[in-house]
């Protein structure tokens, strides 16, 4: 490559045939490689649709509406895991968000020397590579019996609120959301964190300048300033939320209801995927396939939400 | 009337009251000596100017004066700067107090992502203004000759406006939280001659009201704005790196047409820097 690029400098026209001729490669090599993406996208959906057309044409939308799970008598519906989806990831949202954000502040200004801060930095980067299951794991052997107390503390002062109204077991809709919060966090920081350490200096300094302090700096200029940055990162731990897998199906329960209390036991798509999967056969599959699109059209949504939401913001800047 | 980096000499402002007065200020960065033993007094309501070749430690001046030096950790001031009876540099002084009675405008326009109404709103609402806001806006965007290009778009963003634009608008969020000396760091140097024009023409405005300190590498510009001229150079310091240094302080005309020392006759007339 390099010895093209020196001849097409040299000025003389065989070799400013070869640079045009390498221009045109790279635009079809890299022209190809997006189209390979879309096709498999494409791909996937079309599949998808087609191995879950049977449960699609048997239940309908009815499927997302009904709450039975029933391979006995071959009747699904999955508003359960529908339910047990959003409401984990929401609870793991309300915990990541302000820790997350929190936490990048924090790195992000100079509390800290940078030679412990850059450190710290990277461990918190290497959290997001820790396996789910690992996650899964450690929820059900040390995080959830270590918070089971103050858990059942809330259930007995707020246990009149029907949310709170079950006593909480290892597994249950908030054990299952604290743990996937923890998981994500580790994304919003390294991504909220970028955002704010690419922020122009001189925007401090012109906030500083002002006279404000460093807190109206970070809460009023900063933290606006980066915002698109800090939603895309929370629209990225959403969709894992969403989508993550193992370390819901440890520590969910695995129950296909819907239970005002969140200490309940309950369900998410991927975790019933997970579960039934391998045994399922006939229009059982179907049926699992069929939440799978569900799934994928949600985090979809999802994506396309961040992405107005991004857009918005920047027309503002 | 001279003032050498050695001899203090506080009539050099006689004419009018002084608002900042350093004594012997040395800063250093870690251990390197940026600015050695400045003695100068700057007078109300007037514009004054820092001009010097690059290095000469003018802008790092300049950044004392409203403590934005505090910024760089390893940045110290030695000796006195005095604003209005107060030492900035006393242990009891709040930087923050500090920058709201000394405002400044930089020297790339960095204007808020906010909309434009907001950029000026901005200081305001932190600094626990009461009043009518609208007021404050309309008005401090007349006085910074920004009003008219502006009034039907004050929600767009300030980062929508032209590079000129921009610039007065933060002279017009500076002025909006009612300092008395405006700091001034290259304020045109990314502008266009005609958005230059404008913004020194606001200069003569401004200085009715407020005190306007600023650094330029133009000397055409310091010779249009300024009614007093500082010029710094930057000497070799023994044992490697420079410092700069105050060299002489007088009237924009006398620095211009007939300065006492040599080294600012060689600058002014185009000699070097």
């Amino acid at each position: 490559m390099s010895s093209f690029t020196n001849e097409s400098s040299s000025g003389s026209n065989g070799s400013l045939a070869i640079a045009r001729l390498i221009d045109r490669i790279f635009f079809g090599l890299t022209c190809a490689f997006a189209v390979f993406i879309a096709v498999i996208l494409l791909w996937i959906t079309a599949q998808l649709f087609q191995a879950a057309y049977p449960a699609i044409a048997q239940f309908g939308l009815g499927f997302i509406t009904t709450a039975r799970w029933n391979p006995v008598e071959d009747i699904y519906g999955a508003l359960p895991q529908i339910y047990g989806t959003i409401v984990s990831s929401i609870i793991a949202l309300l915990l990541a968000v302000p820790l997350g954000v929190g936490v990048a502040v924090f790195l992000s200004e100079d509390f800290l020397p940078a030679k412990i801060r850059t450190p710290i930095a990277f461990v918190i980067e290497l959290l997001a590579a820790v396996p789910s299951v690992v996650y899964g794991l450690w929820g059900i052997f040390v995080l959830v019996p270590f918070i089971r107390p103050f858990l059942n503390v809330i259930h007995q002062t707020l246990g009149w609120i029907p949310i709170f109204s079950t006593a909480p077991d290892i597994r249950g809709m908030v054990q299952a959301g604290i743990v996937l919060g923890i998981m994500i966090s580790p994304i919003i920081i390294a991504i909220s964190r970028d955002a704010l350490v690419s922020l122009p200096p001189q925007l401090r300094q012109g906030s500083l300048a002002l006279g404000a302090t460093r807190w109206e700096t970070i809460l009023k200029v900063l933290l606006p300033a980066a915002l698109s940055g800090i939603i895309g990162a929370v629209m990225l731990a959403l969709g894992r939320a969403l989508g993550e897998t193992m370390a819901a199906a440890m520590l969910i329960g695995n129950a296909p209801r819907i239970s005002a209390s969140v200490f309940d036991p309950a369900s998410t798509i991927a975790s019933l995927i997970a579960n039934q999967f391998a045994e399922a056969s006939g229009l059982q599959v179907s049926s699992l396939l069929y939440a799978g699109l569900i799934l994928m059209l949600l985090t979809l949504a999802v994506n396309v939400l961040a992405e107005v939401i991004i857009t918005r913001f920047q027309q503002i800047e | 009337m001279t003032v050498s980096n050695t001899q203090p000499n506080p009539s050099s402002a006689a004419t009018s009251e002084v608002v900042i007065s350093t004594e012997k200020v040395n800063i250093f960065y870690g251990a390197f000596h940026a600015v050695r033993d400045v003695y100068m007094d700057i007078a109300r309501n007037q514009v004054t100017a820092f001009i010097g070749p690059s290095g000469c430690g003018k802008s790092t001046l300049l950044r004392c004066f409203n403590r934005l030096n505090d910024l760089i950790p390893s940045a110290r001031v030695d000796g006195r700067i005095m604003f209005e009876g107060t030492d900035l540099y006393n242990k009891q002084t709040d930087p923050v107090e500090v920058r709201r009675r000394i405002g400044m405008v930089f020297q790339k326009p960095n204007p808020f992502p906010k909309s434009i109404y907001d950029n000026i709103a901005f200081g305001a609402r932190i600094n626990g203004f009461k009043g009518n806001m609208d007021e404050l806006v309309e008005r401090s965007l007349k006085r910074a000759a920004l009003w008219d290009e502006v009034k039907d778009k004050l929600k767009q963003s300030g980062l929508s406006l032209s590079g000129g634009q921009q610039q007065r608008l933060c002279i017009a969020r500076a002025i909006a939280i009612q300092p008395e000396v405006i700091l001034m760091d290259e304020p045109c140097s990314a502008l266009d001659p005609i958005s230059t024009l404008r913004v020194e023409d606001l200069m003569h405005e401004l200085k009715q009201q407020f005190t306007i300190i600023i650094v330029t590498h133009n000397m055409q510009q310091a010779s249009r704005v300024a009614d007093m001229t500082a010029f710094f150079n930057a000497e070799a310091a023994e044992g490697g790196g420079r410092f700069g240094y105050l060299v002489e302080y007088d009237r924009t005309q006398n620095i211009f047409n007939a300065p006492q020392q040599k080294s600012t006759q060689d600058y002014v007339s185009g000699r070097f820097g």
